[in-house]
């Protein structure tokens, strides 16, 4: 099972299901930016998994899974202080609070 | 004393054992993560999630993304989120409703999402040489400082970028009328 590529990319289908499930259905802002956390580690695992198996991109995969995390590490940076910013003004972590472009 | 190929009794070999141990980890806190209604044990549960991940990833073969996966995501996004979650939670705190009203479209969609993922790894052959293959940190070094050096580049500007726009954005704003400090 640990020799198969499929099971690989099934594992991490469901990995990000689970982040968008996560991120469509909770109402916290914080909750959201961890789902999408999981979508992208569910990325990377498919990076890696195909680097692992196809020899076209053995190292490519490294390389580039390397730079998504830190890519990533930059969006969870700005996302979270982001939150922070409308929490002060807001009060409340919750999205479906945050009507104000409604009104 | 050598350890064995396979295990004794069951027959597996290790690397099947380890791969469903990790991914049974990894789905299950993924799981509670999105799920659970206190948000600072979803927090903690996500460590665990990328733990599981970076034992996925020696498996893969990749011992260099395993560490900085244990790193950046353990070490550091775990840390900030954490703070983020202490620093936004009101006393009136654990909603009494986690998800949304509309939360069935969205576990509609995420089972959309598994079927066709599913349906896509099982109709397509993902090239008939897919062999393990051991990839080398040296290798991988060499690669990233020549062929991928723009980006490289491209993504230390953006780190940069990212450090000032978090700092901008989170910063409290200071009142005109008190004395600077």
């Amino acid at each position: 099972m640990a020799n198969s590529l499929d099971a690989y990319l099934v594992l991490s289908g469901l990995l990000f299901a689970t982040g968008t499930f996560g991120f469509l259905a909770r109402r916290n802002a914080i909750s959201m930016l961890m789902s999408i956390e999981l979508m992208v580690n569910a990325v990377n695992l498919t990076i890696l998994a195909f680097g692992a198996f196809l020899p076209a991109l053995k190292d490519h995969a490294s390389v580039i899974a390397l730079i998504v995390i830190t890519v990533a590490a930059a969006e969870a940076t700005v996302g979270l202080a982001i939150v922070i910013a409308i929490f002060r003004n807001r009060r409340t972590p919750l999205v479906d609070e945050y009507d104000a472009m409604r009104q | 004393m050598s350890i064995p190929e396979t295990i004794p009794i069951i027959g597996a070999s290790w690397d099947d054992v380890l791969f469903v141990l990790f991914a049974v980890v990894m789905l299950g806190s993924a799981l509670l993560v999105v799920t659970l209604r206190d948000i600072i044990r979803s927090g903690l549960a996500m460590i665990v999630c990328f733990a599981a991940l970076a034992g996925l990833y020696v498996l893969l073969g990749s011992p260099i993304l395993a560490a900085t996966q244990v790193l950046v995501y353990i070490g550091a996004i775990s840390v900030l989120v954490l703070f983020a979650i202490m620093l936004t939670q009101t006393k009136a705190g654990p909603a009494r409703l986690v998800f949304q009203t509309q939360w069935w479209a969205a576990a509609i969609a995420a089972i959309a999402v598994v079927v066709v993922v599913i349906g896509v790894v099982a109709s397509t052959d993902w090239g008939a040489e897919a062999t393990r293959l051991q990839s080398v940190t040296g290798d991988v070094a060499r690669l990233l400082f020549s062929d991928y050096t723009l980006p490289f580049e491209a993504v230390s500007v953006l780190l940069l970028a990212a450090v000032i726009g978090g700092i901008f954005l989170a910063k409290r704003e200071d009142r005109r009328d008190e004395a600077p400090r």
